[in-house]
């Protein structure tokens, strides 16, 4: 198990690498450069800037001086702010962290639960009910559910603001927001997974056996069910932390999903790709979380 | 021996078939679903065809924002424009976008990571890392860096495609523009896809009836395709249903940060995008397509439940 | 028992209260403490005022740091001492004598001289430094070759200090106007002594401009920056004026988007927007009228032809293509901002009369479309670049039903993401392209300027020698009003040619909560802060 660990920590570092090279090169071919703007600038004071950003230097070059400056713990400066980039990064992780965090309890508090009691009452009312609550979260786009939330929930509840990140009650609605996207998904694979499951021979046998209904549901049932949900929850919670723009926008929480969006349309280079290194990492990670879980939950698999 | 495989094989399959729809038939949400759907597809399709639907793309500042009345049976939006007509137009775009972008990601997903689950090892390891990296490249940059490269052989392709069919200029102007879309759309969808698959195969490649096949002396091919992919198929058509409403929330997310279907063409995600803007002011303009959005989600839902549940194998016992 | 059912019944109570009534809104507490909190659009580029290029970014650096000049917080065109306590202009308005206020500080109680404002123009227009927006400065003698790294010594412009407390400034052109270009943010004082603590003059991204290392001359100190959270200022107790200013602190919030901040403001959390989307303005004019502000902004909306375009050559084809926008009915139906029909690019004043060139005359277009080949089988068929902002979508779909309803022209619009539309546009790589310029200082020339051969704001591929003759001629005439005359001429011959298509001009619309006093109507909407106060109304 920990060669394993040990080997796909090795394969992440890779992964990251790789990302970080494509995304490098990919973002220099969009047309558009950081300093260009409404009000155009003299050429010879572009020609400055970009020399700054060795933005006038082969792609190789400028790879290597940017790996030059990752060595030594340095993220580069954003050519758009005038901020250095693990700064930025570091001021957008907690807000995201905890929207994450907050928003994946949520998903799991409410999709997983709800997949299984549709699937253990299958086609009944009990299903089909369960399941459209369960299905709001993708049947309306969250730039439609956030202003609802914060237009009629949010102006009602005493404690509760239409917009910011000042005290917990501001995490309830965002997280939310963003649980129920994700909560509908596991809804469904849950309900999916335990289906397939609850037709097994070894769930008959256990029925044959005269084990208690319940039993064979929690003890058999569930930890093969919810496998595919579990091998959804990895990247689901990285994709959370990072592609909240739509909820950091219109609950004004200062998250870092708003990076991904602002750095690519602002040619914000060393931002766009400090973001993508902590995405790639947290993926990394996710995934590695989710097949360890998957190997605990299924002694069969082993990656 | 080979004769009586296939013949055994053959008559399987027509009681398969057979059997699902009939077990289909009993589900009453998912025929509802069915009826729904292939509703929404008349309308969208079909009815635009005949005059009694307006240019979805007229606009008239005289008049936005009108009500239902006998001209516009679902109103005006902002810009003077007949609400149906956007929505049955849209709902074309948005639908087709569902549509293949899921067909392609489903496809190349599910291939992939069967792949990658049955073969297991230093090749699964290599293939998930791939899916890793193309995870976690952005999204967003690589929508602008496929617009741009569609628009720039669009010209020419759309001229060529013009020069062959010339009465469907409007059908193909529009389309090759919504090509980077499908391209962008399916490219990340069929990452996710993959890692289900792969998940479903790593458990199913374990099991007895799987070492009863190899130690027959099936192929690796045959295995995976006749064995152990039809007991995939279960999850698989439950995430597929799940994608394409998932892939039209995309796009209207694409839209509402500006990247989606251009203008003046519509579609379910600029409704939506739009009519959120008018949340406060003219609810009508969200609440419409809102409502055709999730019924349609709703009803390909439990269409797909209604499918999994047919077509599972085991499901016969019952 | 008793006790628990108390108990019980305490929390009830408690949680009805709660329930029933949302208690103080929260902005009177903020306005109790005389802290204004403003909706500030985005994350400002920095602090740095000769780095940054925004109006996001004045609204703050007008908090923190002072000009030789203050705006007048309610008259237009009256300028009140700041940094300077007096100046005066030679009679051809080419030299300028400012007195610097011998009780100026910064706000560590450094004493603020005219050798910071020699350190901070040399900065801005230092060749290394690389300033977006050192173009500012260009009137002054010798700046530009500076800038450029042609002359290397920085006493070759036309700046001096003879003594610590007077600034003498030399100009290529006669300026009277000059006091105005002082109220801008490039022209702001930065503190040498702290700049040159964390790095050399012409190093940018040091952190001199972090709240434990900035300082500032303004009547507001910088005192958290909380990054994409919000930025709060306190009152400057060392700003020379400080009895004047009633506020106690400032609090900016980068809310971008304009419906969240619109919801921010009903729900009592903002004492103003930033602005407001065209539905909001509606529903605002309807219902709370007494929040609403409209007021003439300095700018204008218009559309960009490339004339260098084969199709678009024909002056005809540019003029068709102008008649038939009816500005009226989009400023009515599309903005509701109570903007204004534009039939020139300058907007207009009382002392500068624009020349009268478009209009909105369907008939008059078809005619010259016509009279250009086209007509019958024969279309006009163009492309219309334009990007995701604001109305911008809703803007290019109007003018696209125009030209088919008036014209029977075949327009398709190509909606590109900002950057794309701003490179594509730079490169001459369009035919007809949205745009929009707000005007820098109260002057015709801010909108003039640009139009000259190889102006990167110029876009168009439009040069014409006569017109730049005719603002050189402008520049070196010492009477204000001939220099109007001549400005006219210069924009009539502009528009004669027809290389954009004025389409309106800029209002600004946002919401003000009635407890804000102090707060007028003013041009280029920079409200000096050390006139605004905020005081509980019962009206609320």
């Amino acid at each position: 198990m920990l060669r394993t660990i040990v080997s796909r920590l090795l394969q992440g570092i890779v992964v990251v690498f790789c990302l970080l090279l494509i995304t490098f090169v990919l973002v220099r071919l969009m047309p558009g450069d950081p300093f260009s703007g409404e009000k155009a600038h003299s050429a010879h004071i572009i020609e400055k800037n970009k020399e700054r950003f060795h933005l006038d230097k082969s792609y190789p070059e400028q790879f290597a001086v940017y790996l030059g400056l990752l060595m030594q713990g340095d993220m580069g400066d954003s050519p758009v702010k005038e901020q250095p980039v693990a700064k930025i990064i570091e001021h957008s992780f907690p807000a995201s962290l905890i929207l994450g965090i907050a928003g994946i309890t949520i998903a799991i508090i409410i999709g997983i639960p709800a997949g299984i009691l549709s699937a253990l009452k299958k086609n009944s009312y009990i299903d089909y009910g369960t399941m459209i609550i369960a299905m709001a979260g993708i049947s309306i786009p969250s730039f439609v559910i956030a202003p609802l939330l914060a237009g009629h929930i949010a102006t009602r509840v005493p404690f509760l603001k239409v917009a910011g990140w000042g005290d917990p009650f501001d995490w309830i609605l965002p997280a939310l927001t963003l649980g129920l996207g994700t909560a509908a998904y596991l809804a469904r694979i849950t309900r999916g997974g335990m289906l397939e499951v609850l037709n097994q021979d070894y769930i008959r046998t256990a029925h044959a056996k005269g084990v208690h209904p319940a039993i064979v549901v929690t003890k058999h049932a569930i930890r093969g069910g919810i496998i595919p949900a579990v091998a959804y929850i990895g990247p689901a919670f990285a994709a959370l932390i990072t592609g909240s723009f739509i909820i950091e926008t219109i609950f004004q929480v200062p998250g870092m999903g708003q990076h991904f969006v602002n750095a690519t349309k602002d040619r914000d280079y060393f931002l766009l790709q400090g973001v993508v290194i902590l995405f790639g990492s947290l993926i990394v990670f996710a995934n590695l979380a989710a097949d360890i879980a998957l190997v605990m939950l299924n002694p069969r698999i082993r990656a | 021996m080979s004769n009586k495989t296939q013949s055994h094989d053959l008559s399987k399959g027509q009681s398969l078939w057979s059997d699902a729809w009939a077990r289909l038939k009993k589900n009453k949400m998912a025929m509802a679903s069915l009826i729904v759907l292939f509703v929404i597809g008349v309308l969208c399709f079909i009815l635009p065809a005949f005059s009694i639907i307006a240019d979805p793309n007229n606009q008239n500042l005289n008049s936005t924002f009108l009500d239902s009345n006998k001209n516009n049976w679902l109103g005006t939006d902002q810009s003077g424009r007949d609400l149906l007509a956007r929505l049955l137009y849209g709902g074309q775009i948005s639908l087709l976008v569902g549509i293949i972008a899921t067909t392609v990601s489903v496809i190349i997903g599910l291939i992939y990571g069967s792949i990658a689950g049955y073969a297991g090892g230093k090749t699964d390891s290599l293939m998930m890392r791939i899916v890793d990296i193309l995870y976690g490249l952005p999204f967003l940059v690589l929508v602008i860096l496929f617009s741009l490269l569609i628009s720039e052989h669009a010209k020419e392709l759309t001229e060529h495609l013009v020069r062959l069919w010339p009465e469907q200029e409007v059908f193909i102007k529009k389309f090759i523009n919504l090509v980077p879309l499908f391209i962008a759309i399916g490219a990340l969808g069929w990452l996710t896809m993959a890692r289900v698959a792969r998940a479903q195969v790593l458990s199913l490649k374990k099991q007895e009836f799987v070492e009863a096949a190899v130690s027959l002396g099936l192929s690796h091919r045959q295995i995976l395709m006749r064995h152990i992919m039809p007991n995939m198929l279960g999850p698989i058509i439950v995430y597929a249903t799940l994608t394409v409403p998932g892939f039209v929330l995309t796009e209207a997310t694409l839209s509402f940060l500006g990247l989606g279907v251009e203008s003046p063409n519509s579609s379910w995600g600029i409704l939506l995008s739009e009519g959120a803007n008018y949340m406060e002011t003219h609810p009508r303009l969200l609440i419409i397509p809102s409502i055709t959005f999730s019924l349609t989600l709703l009803a390909l839902n439990f269409l797909g439940d209604g499918l999994r549940d047919a077509l599972d194998p085991k499901a016969a016992k019952d | 028992m008793h006790r628990a059912h108390l108990t019980h019944l305490l929390l009830g109570a408690c949680a009805l209260a709660m329930l029933g009534c949302k208690g103080e809104p929260p902005i009177d507490a903020y306005t109790e403490k005389k802290i204004l909190i403003l909706g500030n659009s985005t994350e400002p580029q920095g602090l740095d005022p000769q780095i940054v290029t925004g109006v996001i970014e004045s609204n703050i650096i007008r908090a923190l740091f002072e000009g030789l000049c203050v705006e007048h917080p309610s008259k237009q065109g009256v300028h009140l001492p700041g940094a300077a306590a007096s100046w005066q202009a030679n009679d051809d308005f080419t030299e300028w004598t400012f007195q610097l206020r011998k009780d100026g500080q910064w706000s560590d109680g450094t004493p603020l001289t005219a050798e910071d404002f020699l350190f901070s123009y040399q900065r801005i227009l230092h060749p290394d430094f690389g300033a977006e927006y050192a173009g500012m400065l260009y009137y002054i003698q010798g700046a530009e070759s500076y800038n450029k790294g042609e002359a290397t010594d920085f006493s070759s412009v036309g700046i001096s200090a003879p003594d610590p407390y007077t600034l003498k400034i030399k100009l290529k052109a006669s300026i009277p106007f000059l006091p105005d270009l002082t109220k801008h943010y490039t022209w702001y004082p930065v503190p040498k002594h702290i700049i040159l603590k964390h790095g050399t003059i012409d190093q940018r991204n040091t952190p001199w401009t972090e709240p434990e290392n900035i300082v500032s001359n303004g009547p507001f100190v910088l005192k958290q920056w909380r990054l994409n959270d919000y930025i709060h200022a306190e009152k400057n107790a060392n700003y020379w004026d400080k009895d004047t200013v009633k506020l106690k602190g400032i609090r900016f919030l980068p809310v971008s988007n304009q419906y969240t901040e619109a919801r921010m403001f009903f729900n009592e959390q903002l004492h103003a927007t930033y602005g407001l989307a065209p539905e909001m303005i509606e529903h605002a004019s309807n219902h709370y009228k007494k929040y609403l502000r409209q007021e003439t902004y300095l700018g204008t909306n218009f559309i960009r032809f490339n004339v260098t375009d084969p199709t678009l050559k024909e002056l005809k084809v540019r003029q068709a293509l102008a008649l038939s926008i009816d500005s009226e009915a989009i400023i009515t139906h599309i903005l509701k901002g109570g903007q204004k029909p534009a039939y020139g690019i300058v907007p207009p004043t009382e002392d500068y009369h624009t020349p009268n060139a478009v209009s909105f005359d369907p008939i008059r277009a078809k005619q010259l479309l016509q009279e250009a080949g086209y007509g019958g089988s024969k279309k006009l068929r163009v492309t219309l670049l334009s990007t995701d902002r604001e109305v911008s979508k809703r803007l290019s779909e109007a003018y696209q039903d125009m030209w088919k309803k008036h014209l029977d022209a075949e327009v398709s619009i190509e909606q590109r993401e900002w950057k794309t539309y701003l490179s594509r546009m730079s490169e001459l790589d369009y035919q007809l392209a949205l745009g929009g310029w707000i005007g820098d200082y109260p002057d015709p020339t801010t909108f003039l300027d640009m139009w000259k051969t190889g102006d990167g704001n110029n876009r168009t591929g439009w040069s014409n020698k006569q017109y730049e003759a005719l603002l050189a001629t402008a520049e070196q005439t010492k009477d204000p009003e001939a220099r109007l005359r001549i400005l006219e001429q210069a924009e009539a011959l502009f528009l004669s040619e027809m290389p954009i298509i004025p389409v309106y001009w800029y209002t600004t619309n946002y919401l003000l909560h009635t407890s804000v006093k102090g707060w007028h109507p003013l041009l280029l909407n920079n409200h000096p802060y050390k006139f605004v106060d905020l005081e509980l109304s019962e009206a609320n």
